[in-house]
């Protein structure tokens, strides 16, 4: 018995799946055409702040004057939502949910918003072999988070990262060009080590890394990561930010992160540091 | 991906998806020379996997819906959404029986939203009055709403 090739047959693949995968990446693309920048904040390590740095960095950038929207990319433990004061049901409308309104208008989009108070994130499905979907099912969930939300013009789209390299490099494959990157550490070495690692990944990606933020400073956790990591990338230390910061170190790193990116979309002004 | 009727040594083609029960998911391919048929079946964990990318095996027949894929797998709140006409604006001429009622009850809150705006277009456009099971049963078929 002898078979033909998939190419010897010239009739149409009615699946088409590599075109529908194509249409799907050519949505997102639409969607974010309006958006000026999109920064992606990660950090190899978790429990260093990432989450509260976007939103307090959003509402502050908002408050100067830009458009900014975030992405509430950790499916797993969203808490963007509840930062930004962002509640309430989504409103479908023609081909898009439109993003909720948080502190000073930003928009935001977050798993919090779909799941039940308390439930974890769980899927539809069959009960064994979890290991095997799961992984593409968030993948999809960002990829729809990307392309299904009415984001509109927007001068800057946060998008909160959970720890790790994973959820960066799907972005990475959905989005036309690599995201910047807005890093986030603590002081200790061992924050320095693994947020080392994720922000090679980025940078080896082709991502701009755009500066690095040294959170929750001060006697409980010595070290000079943020320093360390500023040095060895050649990029700014935007703040070391302590446990209890004043208000206008966020308004101060928002113009930072704004004239970070002095050739694009966003401006935030300088009197706002 | 493609059949190939080894018998007439012609390419089939794709009639008909559904999914029939325990996850699995069916599609029918025919050969247009000798008629003869034959189904994929797919285990649920491939079906998973597939409806997982976002794609339809055998293409598209929907427009893409908002969050589809997000609504259709995640264990997710009732009132997370709401939809165009969920305020009563809905368009008066079209109604829906009460076994159409109860079928759609059946749906969970969290998809019931996008399913019923599917089966109110699918209605709208081709100028059903009333939604009845036999037209959710017709949409199924010509939109590939396999699982809905």
């Amino acid at each position: 018995m002898s078979f033909r090739t998939y190419r010897d047959l010239t009739g149409p693949d009615a699946s088409g799946i590599v075109a529908q995968v194509v249409a799907q990446r050519a949505r997102v693309a639409e969607r974010l055409a309006g958006v000026g920048r999109v920064v992606a904040v990660m950090s190899g390590k978790g429990g260093v702040g990432k989450s509260l740095v976007t939103a307090r960095v959003a509402g502050a950038a908002a408050e100067a004057g830009a458009a900014v929207g975030v992405l509430d990319a950790d499916f797993n433990g969203p808490t963007i939502a509840r930062l930004l004061g962002a509640t309430g049901p989504l409103q479908v409308s023609g081909d898009a949910v439109t993003p909720l309104r948080g502190d000073h208008g930003v928009r935001c989009v977050s798993m919090a918003h779909l799941l039940e108070d308390g439930r974890p994130l769980e899927f539809h499905g069959p009960e064994s072999d979890g290991h095997l979907w799961r992984g593409a099912l968030e993948a999809a969930a960002l990829r729809e988070f990307l392309g299904d939300v009415a984001w509109g013009r927007l001068d800057l789209l946060l998008i909160d990262l959970p720890p790790g390299v994973s959820r960066f490099l799907e972005l990475c494959d959905l989005l036309p060009s690599p995201p910047e990157v807005l890093t986030v550490t603590i002081p200790t070495p061992e924050s320095r080590d693994a947020v080392r690692r994720a922000l090679r990944a980025a940078v080896e990606r082709g991502a701009r890394a755009i500066g690095v933020i040294e959170n929750m400073t001060g006697p409980q956790y010595p070290g000079d990561a943020g320093l360390s990591l500023s040095q060895e990338f050649s990029i700014p230390l935007f703040a070391r930010v302590p446990f209890h910061p004043e208000p206008g170190v966020w308004q101060s790193l928002a113009a930072s992160i704004g004239a970070a990116g002095a050739d694009s979309a966003i401006r935030i002004p300088r009197s706002a540091s | 991906m493609k059949f190939l009727c080894l018998t007439c040594d012609a390419q089939m083609t794709f009639t008909e998806r559904q999914q029939p029960g325990d996850g699995t998911f069916a599609a029918a391919f025919t050969c247009p020379s000798c008629g003869r048929a034959v189904a994929l079946l797919a285990n649920p964990m491939e079906t998973q996997l597939v409806g997982s990318l976002g794609v339809k095996i055998g293409g598209r027949t929907l427009d893409p819906q908002p969050l589809e894929t997000v609504r259709s797998a995640v264990k997710g709140r009732a009132d997370a959404f709401v939809e165009p006409g969920d305020g009563g604006s809905a368009s008066p001429r079209l109604t829906w029986s009460s076994d159409a009622q109860e079928r759609l009850e059946r749906v969970p809150g969290f998809v019931r939203g996008m399913v019923k705006r599917i089966y109110a277009d699918y209605a709208r456009e081709r100028g059903i009055p009333e939604i009845t099971p036999a037209v959710m049963d017709r949409a199924r078929t010509e939109l590939g709403l396999e699982g809905m």
